[in-house]
């Protein structure tokens, strides 16, 4: 379209404030309610992070039965209660957790998932150590990092666990952000 | 300025701002120009608000409801985007049909602009398409019956019907794929041909230029500032309406989640579409294809012959008189519609009973436990609240009442012929049975066989002569018995009572009542088979055993009136024996009583 005025062409004086006006107004009423929908849009989008990380809570995992002093680590799925957005579920796995019986009854808790990337470790008997499948980060038995140039900022995530009763083995179960050199809880 | 320069050496951006702007308006600004610019503003806003959804959206029958009270309950501004949403769809509804006249009356549509003409009616009618496609997405009952009346009448077009609603349901059947081709239809196909054909139509109309308004008022001007201004204000104008009604309504409206097996006797189009629900009223079986396909399609083929029209010496006013005509018909049926829901009793009835449910499906997704896995739709099927009325009525109101109607708030045909069953079991209830005035009146055993049997007699006899100390201990052992009921309603005062519970329990199989000498309590009293056994009375294991069978020795045996063995003869569930108890016996979920939101 071929409009011989152009933005900078000088408009009759007299009309110079009213133009001006106009064009305020318009550029106003114009970007305001243009700005609405992305604004609503942009609450819903932001609405993650209102949400907080949640409290580990301590879970019956196994009894002290299926564990020998001295043995294995063995791997045990953490069930617990879940919200997922709407749903709400009961009783459902949420993770898993590497047990190892020590002396005096003690009890070694590592969450499996590896803190480099989150992947699950395996645990190798022969070597003797977990290893991660993902990215070859390996950790001890203690969950320590056994490779110095291993790619996890930080050792397996061990988990608080008591014995209840004598022969329940609990463990208040927990997630960590991964990729940082300490436990952040997600 | 010379960041600007190099960036329109490369883009040209210049020379596209200045065509945009600079446009000739003929004879200069003038409202009746606006109607476009608000259905582009509408659809922006469209776009913009359907991608912000979509984040939170899943489609599928057992969480799309969810999602969308997720978004409405839950998130951050949820109710509002979805209102935003909702009403500017309505808006550009109305948008569209004056945009449309303004173009008729206005002559735009003749020659050279056919074309443009034709384009914009298929702008409308695919974002007609839009409303019938996202009126399904959430999965609430009004949307899934009204989506189903729809696709019904999609197949009674000749030939390709049947296979066109397989299509476009995705199956024989309503469920996941419905949602998954709605969605797709809703947020992907129908909106890129929208923007394909804005596209065609925008180029076409700064092709041939704006029609102008003769005569001409003022010399021609430029797009930018007098009209922009103009759209500007237009568009805030709409906007305003829109958020009125979202803040009205608090948003869009979520109806309960939808259940294939629950029908809803409230569904209705959106109201745009109600003159085609109206029109379809007055064909007779086996014709619906007339009013449903043929009369709308002819219809549309005058519309889109209207450029060939005018151009004879008298089609202009045609196409004016058919215009107005149609939108007289439109408006003349969307009206009797409306009258008519108006002075339908039972679809009063049928809209309130939608909006409890509704409420009531928010009320139990908010609660404790959450929306289990296989849905919302689950949660009010497992209510008492929800679902005992409807049993009642359905199996409980030909003899009994509640409250004196059905349970849902109707009158059954047939008069009462059995016990107002209204808090049964409760003291009050209680000491109504054992007024020698009630005992045979309607609310008890008035209507029934019972009306003459021992029972009556006792109360209208024994209880009547009672002297004050009698009628003290009758008194105790009503709040005796009815703690045996162990009701929600009674529990904290049961548990105040409980010296007097013990002391009614002594004086119900104490002598002076000698309740005891027909019926059984605990382990005194006679053997089971002469009277009902008022070990647990009106309890949840009570209630379920007489319904189940009241012939059984421990009820009424071979006494029994007409009450069928609901549970023996199977004429209701296990599982719908135990809602419509618990639904007696006040037994279902409230929150507890928290601030006012």
């Amino acid at each position: 379209m071929d409009t011989p005025s152009a933005p900078d062409s000088a408009p009759p004086p007299a009309g110079d404030r009213r133009e001006f006006l106009t064009k305020a107004a318009a550029i106003a009423i114009g970007g305001a309610i243009t700005a609405v929908p992305p604004i609503a849009g942009l609450c819903v989008f932001l609405d993650p992070l209102r949400r907080e990380a949640s409290a580990g809570a301590s879970v019956l995992v196994a009894s002290l039965s299926a564990l020998t002093e001295g043995g294995e680590p063995r791997k045990f799925p953490v069930l617990a209660d879940k919200v997922d957005a709407w749903n709400r579920a009961t009783n459902v796995p949420v993770g898993a957790v590497y047990l190892q019986r020590l002396k005096d009854n003690k009890i070694r808790a590592l969450n499996v998932v590896c803190p480099h990337a989150g992947c699950f470790v395996d645990f190798r008997p022969a070597q003797n150590k977990y290893h991660c499948p993902c990215h070859d980060s390996s950790f001890g038995l203690d969950g320590a990092i056994l490779d110095p140039k291993s790619p996890s900022p930080r050792p397996l995530d061990e988990l608080p666990v008591e014995i209840r009763k004598g022969t329940e083995v609990w463990v208040t179960f927990q997630n960590f952000r991964a990729g940082e050199h300490k436990k952040i809880p997600v | 300025m010379k960041a600007l320069d190099w960036l329109d050496h490369r883009t040209g951006y210049k020379r596209l701002l200045h065509e945009t702007l600079f446009e000739n308006v003929p004879g200069g600004a003038r409202w009746r120009y606006v109607w476009g610019s608000t259905l582009a503003f509408c659809f922006m806003v469209q776009v913009v608000t359907g991608l912000a959804l979509w984040l939170a959206y899943s489609p599928s029958s057992q969480t799309a409801w969810e999602s969308v009270y997720y978004i409405q309950h839950e998130m951050w501004g949820g109710w509002f985007l979805r209102g935003v949403h909702h009403y500017t769809a309505h808006a550009m509804t109305v948008l569209l049909v004056v945009h449309l006249m303004q173009v008729v009356i206005d002559g735009a549509y003749k020659a050279p602009r056919e074309f443009n003409f034709w384009s914009g009616i298929v702008l409308l009618l695919l974002t007609l398409a839009l409303s019938l496609t996202g009126y399904l997405l959430p999965w609430d009952q009004k949307g899934f019956w009204a989506t189903k009346v729809a696709t019904n009448i999609a197949a009674i077009t000749p030939v390709i019907g049947p296979s066109l609603q397989k299509l476009v349901v995705g199956g024989n059947d309503y469920g996941h794929h419905t949602l998954t081709r709605f969605f797709a239809l809703h947020a992907g196909i129908i909106p890129g041909l929208i923007i394909a054909f804005i596209v065609g139509h925008i180029y076409l109309f700064r092709k041939h230029g704006l029609t102008p308004k003769l005569p001409k008022r003022r010399p021609d001007a430029a797009f930018w500032p007098d009209q922009v201004l103009r759209d500007a204000v237009a568009c805030l104008a709409v906007l305003v309406v829109v958020l009125f009604l979202v803040f009205r309504y608090h948003g869009a409206e979520l109806g309960a989640p939808a259940d294939p097996s629950e029908p809803f006797s409230a569904a209705r189009p959106e109201w745009y579409f109600l003159f085609l629900f109206e029109l379809l009223k007055y064909f007779p079986g086996g014709t619906e294809v007339w009013g449903a396909i043929v009369l709308p399609g002819l219809l549309m083929a005058v519309l889109a012959a209207m450029p060939f029209i005018g151009n004879w010496k008298l089609g202009h006013r045609f196409n004016l008189a058919f215009l107005w005509a149609m939108m007289g018909g439109v408006a003349a049926l969307t009206f009797l519609a409306i009258g008519a829901d108006r002075s339908n009793p039972n679809h009063t009835i049928a809209v309130r009973t939608a909006e409890q449910e509704a409420h009531r499906a928010v009320v139990l997704a908010r609660g404790p436990d959450g929306i289990p896995i296989t849905g919302a739709v689950t949660l009010l099927r497992n209510d008492p609240l929800t679902q005992g009325p409807k049993i009642f009525a359905k199996s409980c109101a030909s003899c009994h009442r509640y409250d004196g109607h059905d349970g849902l708030g109707g009158q059954p045909k047939d008069k009462a012929s059995a016990a107002d069953l209204k808090g049964f079991a409760s003291r009050a209830w209680l000491t109504g049975l054992f007024d020698p005035a009630k005992v045979d009146g309607s609310l008890y055993f008035g209507d029934t066989a019972h009306k003459r049997g021992k029972m009556v007699k006792y109360v209208k006899e024994d209880v009547a002569s009672l002297d004050d100390a009698g009628k003290k201990e009758l008194a105790q052992a009503i709040v005796a018995l009815s703690a045996e009921a162990r009701l929600k309603a009674q529990r904290e005062q049961d548990r105040q009572d409980e010296a007097l519970i013990a002391t009614g329990t002594k004086a119900l199989i104490g002598t002076k009542l000698s309740c005891i000498d027909c019926h059984r309590f605990h382990e005194d009293g006679e053997e089971l088979g002469t009277a009902p056994d008022l070990t647990g009375y009106g309890s949840r294991e009570w209630i379920v055993g007489i319904i189940t069978n009241p012939e059984h020795q421990r009820f009424y045996g071979a006494k029994n009136d007409r009450m069928p063995a609901f549970g023996e003869e199977k004429q209701l569930t296990p599982h719908e024996i135990g809602l419509v108890t618990d639904w007696l016996r006040g037994e279902w979920y409230e929150p507890a009583a928290k601030k006012p939101e």
